[in-house]
């Protein structure tokens, strides 16, 4: 490519083509030989020629003529110096541009051939990977072919082996009947010669054959022995058929008992199932299965007419589909509820801790936390604006010209720290209101407690009575009985917690003004927990107090919400709800107070 | 536990009477009676020739001793010192004698089994019962002694008779489907007659009582089939041993199989307890497993053999087996014996090509309970009649005793070796007769009370 450029170039054989060609040769000219050319082109003889010459070269390249513009038309070409040289540095620019796009064309040059030889080299190699897969191929699909071969003749042989167990067992049938077939005709001679030896030993009147006794003996049951006549032969088949009434009399009769044995576990895990199962009635809200909810009615119906005894003691036939229906469903009941219970526990342990008591104490530290947090940072403002304070009345004393200078701005900071102080004092007003409101809180609490626990009390004994009158007529207040003994976590929990339930209702009791106590007592019951939380979470964000929405709590304490909807879940129907309802009250007060602060 | 002196026997011929209150043992051609609590000799018959049977009848009073050889048999009183009976075979030969349930009639069959003489006590008559069929158990007596069936052969087929043992009536006579009739044996119940066909075809048909086919049952095909067969007591369960290691539990409702015992030499189930026997070198301590020593003085220990106690062996575990020849006409594989506890809560088997050991089976969870494993191949073992015990013997001069509260190896004393062939339980189980070539001996074991207690210790020491 550039060779030609060359040539063309020669061929023109103009100065400025061979200047080019120069250029083009030697990267870096020396300026001898630059000289020389110049020398070369231009002598004192054709100054003229050579201008004319270049102005005609430049101006078909666009430059600007060398000479000045002619006044006339006659008048003769002058040349214009400033032009002269303008074109001289414009070339010389234009030249160091070419060397730069041509170092750059090199560079190029040499890049493209490095990323030619990088590709050939990986043409090559993939070539290379391309005929050893293909070698891998034919090798695979010869050993393939080998291993079909190998399947072919196992195929056969297996083929032939079945054809010889076959022979085998055809052999082994056939030496069998050979083998009876022979056994028959020996036993058949064995018997003729059976027969003839008995002819021959029992027919000879063979003297020895005899008994020889001193005196006959009496029958071992004392009775004379009978003829044998027709009479005899009934009698013992009588005997013999009594002998198997009996056996087979025996044998209902145990399979009577088992029945029945059968039949009064059964009654008994149905009846317990109903007491376990129907309850969940009482709930159609929590357990949103419709489904259950029919078959459960289903269930006591079937209850109610199963529950007369005297269905059972009929036979099997006329119960069975009705008894194995109802066990049907209520087993599908329990199944559905142990299920449930399965997914609850689950779900809990996803929570982390099951128990909720442990969740409380969580929060009332947080809780404590949080206030003694506060306190801290009450106390460090006071101490700096004491600090500030003793400061500015050391400097004052210090210096009287710069008291007096200071005074009118030391009269500003104290009106602005008896402003600060006022407004901390209200704030400590108010952190002691919202204390005695929470001990009032807890104490209504307790009581309520303490309530609900005599209530349950009651309830259980009622209970327990029924249960052991077992009146079925009560059923209602057994299913609740067992509603409660059917989540025995939730039983549980009660049982745990009840002790310590017992406490904050005699504290509060005893000084109910005494906040520093109450609070530290408060972390037994969650409801009281969830209501001392929320009052926090309002104090960050003073918007709307008064209704305080998921969405606000939710970026502060989201912890907080599982533990509550846990709490909402477990929680039983009746008292506590209502507690929790006038906690919050109690504490949506507290805000409206808090709401008056800056 | 109390050792008897060691009294001489042959032909290990020593059986207590059903009613327990005598023991009687044959010496060569005496039959000696003795009491079992004192063990002082009651009576001495002389008899023809060498006792070759010897059996009590099912009332006490009377014993039938069988002379193959001569063709005689010769029967006893107890009562009446004085009173004899003999009755002669004659020509027709005499291959097997026994008493009728009622003790006053018995039953020779002549060789080549040509025909059963019922001969009376009573009465001078006598009945014959043609074409016996020569087989392993042809004879069976319900346990109430009202029924005899007995195995028939009639051109080349097999037949059942079941007779009234009162007066010998013949009450059914049916033919059953069997290429060659093995063995039958009534159901504790009297209710249920099992019948099995030879070795070379595993079937099990049960009959009742009025001939008519209540079920069969066939395992498997091609192989040998049933070797040994054994009725719970409580007729609840038909237990079926065959060559291939098996017992099947057949159940009396639908008469299938309710369970399948195999018996595999490796034992990985690790609720099974494995007692292994091993021995312990003489004049050692006693170890926890074996009996508190004998009343000393009375019985001199002389440790002609080692002493063995039981260890407990910690599963997994291989038995050892016997590689059976399997070429030859009965191989030594399979189940050859087996036995119910008296309250059918367990099975007792043994394979037999793992001869030394025994299996327990609970039958209440179907499931293997224990195996003892012995040092010889066990040669027989029998439950004690009142409770789940069992006692083993293996030819060595020990003998073994289980119940599910432990096992013991108790060396019997006496001067010299004294191999226990076999033994037998008196009805109440306080004692046991140990029987060897040409002696025995009796061991007394302590009140079922006191043994329950010693076995209870046992176990909590282990």
């Amino acid at each position: 490519n550039k060779s030609i450029s060359q040539y063309t170039s020669e061929t023109k054989m103009s100065p400025s083509s061979l200047y080019s060609q120069q250029v083009l040769c030697s990267s870096i000219p020396l300026s001898k030989n630059v000289h020389s050319f110049f020398s070369a082109f231009c002598t004192e003889e054709n100054i003229e020629q050579s201008i004319s010459y270049l102005d005609q070269e430049l101006t078909t390249f666009g430059f600007p003529s060398l000479y000045e513009e002619p006044k006339s038309k006659e008048a003769k070409k002058e040349l214009n110096i400033v032009a002269v040289l303008n074109c001289m540095n414009e070339l010389l620019v234009l030249q160091r541009k070419n060397l730069l796009a041509q170092e750059n064309v090199e560079t190029q040059n040499l890049k493209l051939g490095s990323d030619m030889d990088h590709l050939q080299s990986c043409y090559a190699k993939l070539k290379e990977q391309l005929e050893t897969s293909r070698r891998e191929i034919i090798g695979l699909q010869e050993r393939d072919r080998q291993l079909q071969c190998k399947n072919r003749n196992l195929h056969q042989l297996l083929k032939n082996e079945k054809d010889e167990v076959q022979k085998l067992q055809n052999i082994i049938a056939s030496r069998a009947t050979q083998y009876n077939h022979d056994m028959k005709r020996k036993e058949r001679e064995y018997n003729k010669l059976k027969e003839r030896l008995h002819q021959l030993v029992m027919n000879k009147k063979d003297k020895k054959i005899a008994m020889d006794v001193l005196n006959y003996v009496g029958r071992a049951d004392g009775k004379r022995g009978s003829w044998r006549t027709g009479k005899t032969e009934a009698r013992n088949e009588d005997e013999m058929y009594k002998i198997l009434l009996n056996d087979y009399e025996y044998r209902q009769k145990q399979i009577l008992l088992e029945n029945a044995e059968l039949k009064k576990v059964l009654q008994q895990m149905k009846k317990e199932m109903i007491s376990l199962l129907s309850p969940q009635k009482k709930k159609p809200r929590e357990r949103a299965d419709e489904s259950t909810g029919t078959v459960i009615s289903d269930a006591e119906e079937d209850a109610g007419e199963l529950g007369r005894e005297s269905v059972w003691d009929l036979s099997c036939e006329t119960v069975r589909e009705q008894l194995t229906n109802s066990i049907r469903k209520q087993w599908r009941i329990l199944k559905s509820h142990v299920e449930k219970l399965d997914n609850q526990v689950s779900k809990v342990h996803l929570e982390g801790f099951n128990d909720e008591d442990v969740i409380s104490r969580q929060d009332h530290e947080q809780e404590t936390e949080k206030l003694e947090l506060e306190i801290q940072q009450c106390k460090e403002m006071i101490k700096t604006q004491q600090q500030l304070l003793q400061q500015q009345l050391a400097t004052a004393c210090d210096d009287d010209t710069t008291s007096l200078f200071r005074d009118c701005y030391l009269l500003e900071e104290k009106e602005r720290l008896k402003e600060e102080w006022s407004l901390f004092k209200e704030q400590k007003k108010n952190f002691e209101r919202e204390r005695r409101s929470f001990t009032e809180a807890a104490i209504r609490l307790g009581l309520e407690r303490k309530a609900f626990e005599e209530e349950r009390a009651s309830w259980l004994k009622q209970q327990f009575l029924n249960m052991t009158a077992f009146d079925h007529q009560n059923s209602e207040n057994v299913k609740l009985f067992s509603a409660f003994s059917g989540s025995s976590d939730q039983d549980n929990l009660t049982m745990h917690s009840r002790p310590r339930q017992k406490k904050p209702p005699s504290v509060s009791n005893g000084s109910p003004i005494c906040t520093s106590k109450g609070t530290k007592s408060l972390p037994a019951s969650p409801t009281l927990d969830s209501c001392q939380t929320r009052p926090c979470v309002s104090e960050h964000n003073s918007v709307s107090v008064l209704n305080i929405t998921p969405e606000e709590t939710k970026p502060n304490q989201v912890g907080r919400e599982c533990s509550s909807q846990t709490w909402s879940v477990a929680s039983r129907p009746g008292s506590q709800e209502g507690c929790y309802s006038r906690c919050s009250l109690t504490y949506t007060n507290s805000h409206v107070e808090k709401d008056d602060l800056p | 536990m109390n050792f008897s002196e060691v009294f001489k026997l042959s032909g290990l011929l020593c059986k207590f009477s059903p009613d327990g209150k005598y023991l009687a043992s044959c010496v060569q051609y005496r039959v000696v009676v003795r009491d079992v609590r004192t063990l002082q000799i009651l009576q001495l018959y002389t008899c023809l020739d060498q006792v070759q049977h010897m059996e009590w009848s099912a009332d006490s009073l009377f014993i039938l001793c069988a002379m193959y050889k001569r063709g005689l048999v010769q029967v006893w009183s107890l009562e009446q010192p004085e009173w004899h009976c003999k009755i002669d075979e004659g020509s027709a030969g005499l291959v097997a004698s026994c008493w009728s349930p009622d003790g006053r009639h018995i039953l020779n069959t002549t060789e080549f089994h040509l025909r059963i003489t019922v001969w009376s006590l009573c009465t001078k008559s006598v009945s014959y019962i043609k074409y016996p069929k020569a087989c392993q158990q042809g004879i069976t007596f319900t346990r109430d002694g009202r029924y005899l069936a007995l195995a028939e052969r009639r051109d080349c087929k097999d037949y059942v008779s079941i007779f009234v043992c009162s007066d010998w009536q013949l009450l059914r006579h049916f033919d059953t489907d069997t290429q060659d009739l093995a063995g039958m044996e009534w159901a504790p119940n009297g209710c249920v007659l099992a019948v099995w066909d030879t070795c070379l075809e595993y079937k099990m048909l049960l009959y009742s009582l009025d001939g008519r086919l209540l079920a069969a049952y066939s395992a498997y095909e091609w192989s040998l089939g049933i070797k040994s067969v054994a009725w719970s007591p409580s007729s609840q369960f038909l237990a079926v041993g065959s060559y291939d290691g098996k017992v099947r539990l057949l159940n009396h409702v639908t008469w299938k199989m309710t369970t399948e015992f195999g018996h595999p030499a490796a034992i990985s189930n690790p609720k099974t307890v494995v007692y292994k026997e091993v021995e312990k070198s003489p004049p050692l301590g006693l170890g926890p497993l074996s009996f508190p020593p004998f009343r000393a003085g009375t019985c001199p220990l002389t440790a002609t053999s080692p002493e063995s106690k039981y260890e407990v062996a910690s599963v997994p575990i291989s038995l050892q087996t016997l590689k059976p020849a399997t070429d030859r006409a009965n191989p030594r594989m399979g189940i050859g014996m087996l036995a119910f506890s008296p309250d059918s809560y367990f099975l007792a088997t043994r394979n037999d090509n793992v001869p030394n050991a025994v299996w327990v089976w609970d039958i209440q969870k179907l499931s293997l309970f224990v195996v003892l494993e012995q040092l010889s191949p066990v040669r027989s073992f029998q439950w004690d009649p009142q409770q789940p015990r069992l006692a083993i013997c293996t030819g060595a001069s020990k003998v073994y005793l289980w119940s599910p509260a432990g096992c013991m190896s108790v060396q019997v004393p006496g001067e010299g070796d004294f191999p226990v062939l076999s033994l037998c339980w008196h009805s109440s189980g306080d004692s046991l007769a140990l029987l060897g070539k040409d002696h025995f001996c009796l061991c007394f074991l302590e009140t079922s009370e006191g043994v329950r207690e010693a076995l209870g210790q046992r176990a909590s020491q282990t």
